[in-house]
């Protein structure tokens, strides 16, 4: 009979043991992430519906369901990259705020910095040519010929002696 | 020879930059003009493809569970799909726009609908329509051409009826 009851406690106890380590899906279950944590992700991804506004600023019903959506994946576990690439594979490349570096893509990173070395180039070339033309080794072109100024000094003169013959 | 380089490069950069601006102030499809051939796979894991049409009217309907101005017509889509189902030479297509799937799903739920609908993946199929909203609907003749093009929602079930039946009739 003792033997029983002993018996009957263990099982008790090693079932109570298996109850509380037995993880239920309440306990497998993430905590809703915080807006902000949503929002770094929404930031980098566009409105399908309203042009140039970030998924964050956006108060459209379209907006509010792929933020909801956003949510729902980082409560799964997954990550940033992970979220971005699965919006890019349902809705395309232009919900990306930053075209991904591919194909005719590359044309957005490379060439504003190619316009701005050759405009740089070009505005060095002009000042240079620049600086060379008005270096004291060339000819000052604003020089006065020798024989015009002959006849100006021939001029001078001949005003001089007018003025004393007076 | 640089300074042909440079040239060269130029106007390639600017041709790259002119058909791009084309691309995006290219208006809607016109009617009459060919229908870009497109692949739909459906909530439920259909397959359509536009060309295996070919010999019937398909009515492509975008949509999107967002979208409010959508909500009124879809119970009329559904009822001239209903109307039209037994003739057998008439199939509706539902294209879900830049939608969420549980959303989308609620949506079908919601009115009934039950002609074959599927998200745009990637927006591939409203970029070969180049739609501007929803809802948009487009109306393919028996060639794969467009025969009408609605923007906006059906007013009515004998709007969408009135539309399609000079097709139908037209044989």
């Amino acid at each position: 009979m003792k033997n029983h009851i002993h018996l009957g406690v263990r099982v008790f106890l090693v079932l109570l043991v298996l109850v509380i380590l037995y993880p239920s899906p309440g306990f497998a279950q993430e905590p809703t992430p915080p807006d902000d944590e949503v929002n770094a992700i929404a930031k980098q991804l566009y409105c399908p519906v309203c042009e140039n506004t970030p998924l964050d600023a956006c108060r459209t019903s379209a907006c509010e369901q792929w933020r909801g959506l956003i949510r729902e994946k980082l409560q799964q576990g997954w990550t940033e990259e992970e979220i971005k690439g699965y919006f890019v594979e349902e809705y395309g490349d232009r919900v990306l705020a930053e075209p991904p570096k591919r194909g005719f893509n590359w044309l957005v990173y490379l060439v504003p910095p190619l316009a701005f070395l050759a405009g740089a180039y070009a505005l060095y070339r002009g000042f240079t040519k620049w600086r060379i033309s008005r270096s004291p080794s060339r000819p000052d072109s604003r020089k006065v010929p020798e024989d015009e100024v002959g006849i100006e000094k021939e001029y001078i003169s001949r005003v001089e002696k007018e003025l004393e013959n007076r | 020879m640089k300074k042909w380089l440079l040239w060269g490069g130029l106007v390639l950069l600017l041709t790259i930059l002119a058909l791009g601006l084309i691309r995006t102030q290219q208006g809607q499809i016109g009617v009459g003009e060919k229908a870009p051939d497109f692949k739909l796979v459906t909530f439920s894991g259909e397959t359509y493809h536009l060309q295996e049409l070919r010999g019937k009217v398909v009515v492509v309907n975008f949509w999107s569970s967002w979208c409010e101005s959508c909500k009124p017509e879809a119970k009329d889509l559904e009822q001239a799909w209903r109307d039209y189902r037994s003739r057998g030479d008439v199939i509706f297509l539902g294209v879900d726009y830049v939608d969420t799937e549980p959303e989308a799903r609620e949506y079908i739920d919601q009115f009934g609908i039950t002609y074959p609908n599927g998200p745009d993946r990637r927006t591939d199929i409203s970029q070969a329509f180049r739609i501007r909203g929803v809802p948009e609907t487009y109306i393919i003749n028996r060639n794969g051409e467009i025969y009408h093009r609605q923007i906006g929602p059906f007013r009515s079930l004998e709007d969408i009826k009135s539309t399609l039946d000079p097709l139908l009739e037209g044989k």
